[in-house]
């Protein structure tokens, strides 16, 4: 398993819930290292533009593609890195991956700011919409750590495979193929973020 | 539906976790990396740092210390203590802190809430409010980590930080911190009906329905604790611990609704 590294966030706590499930892992930002993964992370906290000109100074993007749209290598994109597979952002400019038919829209479009907070931060219970590796065994109510002001908006409904209601439905999760997307952050949730890496980690 | 917030509170001092009673007393209870990989086991939802020293000591965070504690962190946590400036803050939502908490800093530059509410975004600016009963009546808020009695009474402090763009606040009682008396329900509501923000409750907790007295009579929106949480047993041997979720559930309501 590997954690991209591209200068957005702190990845010491996914790379901790890895190791204390017992996944070997490395963080890094070397193409060759990247294109030998097995598996792949895209995490990220920080903007849009910034994450997608991060990428591209890096010199990540074409192996990205390569990695995920031939090799089909899964990938599960954390927070940011589940808006960096659509194909824009109501936050920046910059073309996003656009691996998945979907957009990235603001909150503030859709939900009334004087009764909601934006961003939408805490614990927040998730629906599953249909089955799906990464959710595999996690029983219970699904609940998970969520910051964010932005949210991914799925063309295809076939995309989104748990909601969340903030003020309004949104995807908190996304699954096409080989790529999966979690807009939470499983590194902050414990149990409930360990299996869902543990799913991860065994597709 | 989101769920009352219960939160073991945590204290530090040189790079140790301590207890203490009334402020005071300060009790080294084992290493603070330990006391997160426990609670990580137990499934708990927020952790509170808090260092006794550093303000009162004039230093800065341990980030060193910080960082260690994020590393090994897998729920969000909030740090309070020493943080003086914006560039604190920053550096500590950098290390993986999901909210700092300022007292000192709050009273004596209240501008300093709104710089970092515009930096930070206010979910993640907690000012924290120690009180204790005045002997004219009343009560009256204290800084310095207890040590140095302000002006201000609670309801006056929460309302300013609230004008200045602070998220949360979080209130101790002195009088019962560490003590086990319970939580001083009457300051809990006092403070809570003063404001429009989340409150946390700390000082005093004892039993699981304690928790959810501070929130059902109090008016919390979410309770904190620290002996309850790790000390075990009638001779108070140190033992990290936390409530199941089922007996969580069977005295907090599910949802409270902020006005």
């Amino acid at each position: 398993m590997v954690i991209v590294d591209y200068g957005m966030g702190n990845l010491g706590s996914i790379f901790n819930m890895l190791k204390k499930i017992g996944v070997p892992a490395e963080i890094s930002s070397n193409k060759k290292v990247i294109a030998e993964a097995k598996k792949l992370i895209l995490p990220g906290v920080g903007s849009f533009d910034n994450a997608i000109k991060n990428l591209t100074s890096l010199d990540l993007m074409n192996i990205l593609n390569k990695k995920v749209l031939e090799d089909k290598t899964p990938i599960l994109g954390i927070c940011l890195g589940i808006q960096l597979f659509t194909k824009r952002s109501d936050e920046g400019v910059l073309q996003g991956l656009g691996w998945i038919d979907a957009e990235t829209v603001s909150f503030l479009k859709y939900i009334d700011i004087k009764a909601m907070k934006v961003p939408h931060m805490g614990w927040n219970s998730i629906k599953v919409q249909r089955k799906n590796p990464l959710m595999d065994q996690i029983d219970g109510d699904l609940r998970y750590y969520f910051v964010h002001s932005y949210f991914v908006k799925c063309n295809d409904h076939n995309d989104s495979i748990a909601l969340t209601n903030y003020g309004i439905e949104f995807t908190s999760s996304i699954q096409k193929e080989n790529i999966f997307g979690v807009q939470f952050h499983p590194e902050k949730s414990h149990r409930f973020g360990m299996q869902l890496l543990a799913n991860f980690a065994g597709i | 539906m989101l769920k009352t917030r219960v939160i073991p509170c945590l204290l530090l001092r040189n790079k140790g976790l301590v207890k203490t009673i009334n402020f005071r007393k300060a009790k080294y209870i084992g290493d603070p990396i330990n006391a997160v990989k426990i609670f990580n086991d137990k499934g708990v939802d927020e952790l509170i740092f808090l260092d006794i020293d550093a303000t009162k000591c004039h230093q800065k965070p341990d980030f060193a210390l910080i960082a260690n504690i994020a590393q090994e962190c897998f729920m969000p946590f909030a740090y309070g203590g020493g943080i003086s400036t914006c560039d604190d803050a920053k550096k500590l939502i950098n290390l993986g802190c999901e909210k700092i908490i300022i007292n000192t800093a709050a009273y004596e530059k209240p501008t300093l809430i709104e710089e970092m509410a515009k930096i930070l975004g206010s979910q993640s600016v907690v000012v924290s409010i120690d009180v204790k009963k005045s002997v004219i009546g009343g009560y009256r808020c204290f800084t310095n980590g207890g040590t140095k009695k302000t002006k201000l009474d609670p309801c006056s402090l929460a309302k300013m930080a609230q004008n200045y763009g602070a998220g949360e606040i979080f209130l101790t009682s002195i009088e019962r911190e560490g003590t086990w008396k319970g939580f001083d329900l009457s300051l809990i509501k006092m403070v809570a009906d003063s404001i429009s923000i989340p409150l946390i409750a700390c000082g005093g907790a004892k039993t699981i329905s304690d928790l959810g007295k501070s929130v059902l009579e109090g008016g919390a929106s979410a309770v904190a604790a620290g002996s309850m949480f790790v000390y075990h047993g009638p001779h108070h041997a140190v033992l990290i611990n936390f409530p199941t979720e089922k007996e969580l559930q069977e005295v907090l309501p599910l949802s409270i609704i902020k006005k």
